[in-house]
């Protein structure tokens, strides 16, 4: 099947997708397909890449090469139709601090051009979800950590997406809040048949939300399946054994190797 | 349109919740305007010269628009490194709308800034010399606002982070300021000093102020009017493409 084939079955197509920063590849000749309605999981250390990939799946970033397509569309040529068919939760914070719960909200609504009545309720509605309704008309500086991923993930369905990118959505937050917020997505799959991809290095979270996952190291995809499929293929006795045979670390070594430092330094740099 | 009217909103409603900043950012001007204006005033009329609170007001209030206007470049950087710039950069929405929603904010608040000196100048004893060219000043006003927002946005989108505005704010705003005859009259300057102040745009600015309030020009307000313009429209158009081309 070439790319060009827009397949009613896939939301996110990627081919030999590849992202090149001065020379080094952050994002190595990946490919990925994750179909309508399910819940993908991109799982690995940090500086593998996971970023990276996330940021040109939603026209954030252009790629070194390779081809893709958010639900039929070139994030490239069609950028507006792409963004408009996306909700995004970056990893780090994206709310304007000194505006309320509810304007962050409002402003998003328009820029997504939600006619006034449908906002309106809608932004009634998810700020229920999440929690934060009587707390609405507060300055995001007064939110915690948590309070802020609920307020982006509501603010991220504003504008009903049909495809849901969540990056590191859980990391830094307690275990309790971590649950609510996995609930609040799981929710969204089953009752609004959402696509969810979102990137983890938790391998707990990825194995119990997701239903396939895709594991990716140094900037390349080394396996794919669902997680019992890992298991199996591996022969290993847990996901997180199936993790370390596949790289032969564990992905709790935050301390990076030499090349993965250097990768993140250049990152940096290029912001 | 209502993309445009959100971020002016956006501005408009920051603002005016941080009294620090609006406070803080006229102490300057108001600073200057009675120190400089009580300090040579009777040097300057000895001289000859006239009222100098008259003579600097539209100066001061220059200054004040230039540094309000330019300094509003901070705020990008400032939702670049808080993240919000990923917000609007992934939204369904033409770049342009987005920057020119930000300017026009921007600029009201210079305006509304250079606004409040004029108030302050005419506690101080200033009497603008006619009521309906003090209206067209606020325009004038308007368009300084404009060109330096953008300009200051345009600054901004190159720089990595806050540490270079310090830099800009020593080796750009200073010179642009005391260069532009908003201290002391450009008739009778040696030679190379007017034809540095004609390259400056603050001294259209200047010039073009101090017409409609106190009735003296140097280079006439059709030819401040022109300039002005012309470089506000470039520097519109500057500002939108490297905004345009930041990568987040």
């Amino acid at each position: 099947m070439g790319i060009t084939d827009t397949g009613d079955r896939l939301a996110i197509r990627a081919k030999n997708l590849t992202k090149k920063f001065n020379g080094l590849t952050a994002v190595d000749n990946i490919n990925l397909e994750v179909v309508k309605g399910e819940i993908f999981a991109f799982l690995g250390p940090n500086g593998a890449g996971k970023s990276t990939t996330i940021r040109m799946l939603t026209t954030l970033l252009q790629p070194t090469n390779g081809e893709i397509r958010i639900n039929g569309f070139d994030p490239i040529k069609e950028q507006d139709k792409v963004r408009k068919s996306f909700g995004i939760v970056f990893q780090d914070p994206s709310l304007d601090d000194e505006l309320t719960a509810y304007e962050n909200m409002e402003l998003h609504g328009i820029l997504y051009n939600i006619p006034k009545e449908l906002r309106l309720r809608r932004i009634e509605e998810l700020l229920k979800m999440v929690e934060l309704w009587e707390r609405r008309n507060d300055f995001i500086k007064t939110f915690s950590g948590g309070m802020k991923r609920r307020l982006e993930i509501a603010r991220g369905l504003l504008h009903h997406p049909s495809i849901f990118f969540l990056d590191e959505p859980t990391l830094g937050l307690d275990p309790q809040t971590r649950n609510q917020i996995w609930n609040y997505i799981f929710d969204l799959n089953q009752k609004e048949g959402i696509t969810v991809f979102f990137t983890t290095h938790y391998i707990e979270e990825a194995e119990r939300i997701a239903e396939r996952i895709a594991i990716i190291d140094h900037g390349r995809i080394i396996a794919r399946g669902t997680p019992e499929d890992l298991i199996i293929k591996t022969n290993a006795s847990s996901l997180e054994n199936a993790f370390l045979i596949l790289t032969g670390h564990t992905i709790r070594e935050e301390i990076a190797n030499n090349i993965d430092q250097m990768r993140m330094r250049r990152r940096m740099m290029q912001r | 349109m209502n993309i445009i009217y959100i971020f002016w909103l956006r501005q408009l409603k920051k603002y005016f919740r941080s009294k620090a900043r609006l406070f803080g950012s006229l102490a300057q001007p108001a600073f200057f305007l009675v120190a400089l204006g009580f300090g040579f005033g009777p040097i300057f009329s000895k001289a000859g010269g006239g009222d100098y609170i008259a003579f600097i007001t539209p100066g001061i209030i220059t200054q004040c628009i230039l540094f309000t206007a330019v300094f509003s470049g901070i705020d990008l950087i400032w939702d670049r490194e808080f993240g919000f710039l990923k917000e609007t950069l992934a939204a369904p929405v033409s770049r342009l709308k987005i920057v020119i929603g930000r300017t026009l904010g921007s600029a009201t608040i210079a305006l509304i800034q250079g606004i409040i000196v004029l108030f302050l100048s005419l506690i101080i004893g200033f009497r603008p010399y006619d009521l309906g060219r003090l209206f067209f000043s606020f325009f004038i006003m308007f368009i300084i606002a404009f060109l330096f927002t953008a300009f200051g946005t345009t600054i901004a989108s190159f720089l990595e982070d806050l540490h270079g505005f310090q830099f800009i704010m020593n080796f750009l705003l200073m010179p642009l300021f005391f260069l532009s005859g908003a201290l002391f009259p450009l008739d009778g300057l040696p030679r190379v000093f007017k034809a540095i102040a004609s390259f400056d745009p603050l001294t259209y600015g200047v010039d073009a102020l101090r017409t409609c309030l106190i009735n003296i020009s140097h280079f006439g307000l059709f030819m401040d009017f022109f300039i002005l313009s012309t470089l506000t429209l470039i520097f519109l158009c500057i500002s939108s493409y490297s905004f345009s081309k930041m990568q987040i």
